[in-house]
């Protein structure tokens, strides 16, 4: 797999030259690799609002670069509309930025901007409302007359609708009901395998990253302290605990059941890793 | 980007200006006002300017930044001046094409700008060092006397202090909402002006929706505890005046007098 985005050396400085001048990302790393589903974790502060809205060329990096493929995004300023067609960005609690008389309209926004023609707009939209789990009959309502869920999967169709290389959600299921944030995560996870684009979730729950990234990048005082595979990062659950993270419940289960004396390989972090593992422990089968 | 507008221009700090009472400081500019109306001649004004400069100087505030305030108003003044330069009747000492300058007018000219730009700045040395909240306060307590007819002052004061506190807020938003949208493609820096309002559409939509149920949400927190109004209502802060407010507001009538008198005998 080859890297779609690279950023090299990122440092952003907010409040340059006052009193409040302070870096929210310094002098940052990572890439992200074509097709895969990489989650973002970090507490409230870490930098991680900050690292995403550079991606796409929302902020401009006090120092340092993004390349997208090869090229630097800010190569050309007067191209970076391209980028953001390319590289999606749903942002937090994005149901506050609907504005048309329907849903249709909102959702087509976005293909509008791309100066695309009738047929392939309403194409995307239609395709990119099936992905985010809205059904057609929505299609000519007012998005203000829909559920809060509602209007939040007809934001993030808006974004889907541009079809971009890279999608970036940050904390799609924050402030929804369990049952909300499962079939959200789960359309998420559809649309990366049907569509086989890059994903990349921002998050601070645990539990919901563990159970659906490829990669986790580990973000705090404004830099990545860890990147790796889910097993890769939460067998580090200590230095996890030390940033001010948690680890996911169930590797808090199987690192309490090692301290007490089992045989257990703490580092597991969904329910049927843990099954299994336990089971081995028995001697049976998984 | 639109975080780094001052609004309130308020710059904390711990100086006389600062510590007065915001009545005495709200009454300050007003007679200030009145001395700079009142000031006629080289003498007057010179009483005036040396006030100001006092002012500055113990406030601690940045000349500089008293300067920068006069950027929005830059056109004013200088339309202001070229008027008085060309339209005022006197002693002519140039004439070009159907313009005059007289002697009159350089002197018109010239006070008007010194008035503009001292009624200005003197302004600015209250709001930069009052807080918005302790302004609103000030001008509660002076206007107490106007409820007796009716002013609902109280209120007044209220919606303008709930209007103080939301304008960070709301900026706040605005930001995040253009950068949503720009997320999407929106264009705000290109096009004709027409396609520049009509691309304002979607920043302004949520952004008064969202005003809306700000609102409504802080009606309802204000009503769970009971907000009712002024009537009985007290104050965490009582502003009492120091002896620091009564010397000030002493020998700022001692000043007003003196250049009163000199208008009186034409100077």
């Amino acid at each position: 797999m080859k890297p779609i985005i690279r950023v090299e050396n990122l440092t952003h400085t907010y409040g340059v030259n006052t009193p409040f001048c302070r870096s929210a990302v310094d002098h940052v790393n990572m890439e992200i690799m074509e097709g895969e589903f990489l989650g973002i974790i970090g507490h409230t502060g870490s930098g991680k609002s900050t690292l995403i809205q550079h991606l796409n060329g929302l902020l401009k990096p006090t120092s340092g670069r993004i390349l997208l493929g090869e090229e630097d995004i800010w190569a050309d300023p007067k191209k970076i509309r391209s980028v953001r067609f390319r590289v999606g960005l749903v942002f937090q609690y994005p149901e506050y930025q609907l504005f048309e008389e329907t849903v249709y309209k909102d959702v087509a926004f976005g293909p509008k901007n791309m100066g695309l023609d009738e047929k392939e707009i309403d194409r995307r939209v239609r395709s990119a409302l099936a992905f985010s789990g809205l059904g057609e009959e929505l299609l000519d309502k007012s998005p203000f007359d829909l559920s809060g869920g509602q209007k939040r999967r007809v934001a993030i169709a808006g974004v889907i609708a541009m079809e971009p290389e890279v999608l970036i959600l940050d904390e799609p299921s924050a402030g929804l009901d369990p049952a909300g944030r499962r079939s959200m995560l789960e359309n998420i996870r559809n649309y990366h395998k049907e569509k086989g684009t890059t994903v990349v979730m921002v998050s601070h729950s645990m539990d919901e990253v563990a159970e659906n990234v490829d990669r986790i990048a580990v973000l705090a005082n404004a830099g990545v302290v860890m990147s790796g595979t889910p097993h890769q990062v939460f067998s580090r659950a200590q230095e996890l605990l030390d940033v001010g993270l948690n680890v996911p419940q169930v590797t808090q289960v199987a690192m309490e059941l090692k301290r007490q004396g089992l045989a257990i390989d703490p580092a597991v972090y969904t329910v049927a890793d843990l099954r299994a593992a336990l089971c081995k422990l028995r001697g049976g089968k998984a | 980007m639109l975080k780094d507008i001052t609004l309130g221009q308020y710059f904390p700090g711990n100086s006389l200006a600062h510590k007065l009472d915001p009545r005495t400081k709200i009454l300050l500019t007003v007679l200030y006002i009145v001395t700079l109306f009142c000031a006629r001649s080289f003498v007057s004004y010179g009483i005036v300017v040396l006030l100001l400069a006092t002012g500055v100087k113990v406030s601690g505030v940045a000349p500089k930044a008293l300067v920068r305030g006069l950027k929005p108003i830059l056109f004013i003044i200088c339309f202001t001046a070229a008027l008085n330069l060309l339209y005022t009747p006197g002693e002519v000492l140039a004439s070009f094409w159907i313009f005059k300058i007289t002697k009159e007018g350089i002197f018109t000219a010239f006070f008007m700008v010194l008035r503009i730009t001292m009624l200005i700045m003197g302004t600015f040395l209250l709001t930069y060092t009052t807080s918005p909240i302790a302004l609103t306060d000030g001008l509660e307590t002076l206007l107490g006397p106007l409820k007796k007819v009716k002013v609902p002052v109280h209120e007044l004061a209220m919606i303008m202090s709930i209007a103080l506190r939301f304008i960070p807020t709301l900026i706040e938003e605005t930001d995040k909402i253009m950068s949503a949208q720009k997320a999407r493609g929106a264009d705000f820096e290109s096009g004709s002006l027409m396609q520049r309002a009509k691309a304002l559409v979607p920043i302004l939509v949520p952004l008064f929706i969202s005003a809306f149920r700000r609102a409504d949400e802080l009606a309802i927190a204000m009503e769970c505890r009971c907000y009712h109004g002024g009537a009985g209502r007290t104050k965490l802060h009582v502003l009492r005046y120091q002896t620091r407010d009564y010397l000030v507001l002493a020998a700022y009538g001692i000043v007003l007098a003196a250049v009163l008198t000199l208008a009186h005998f034409g100077l």
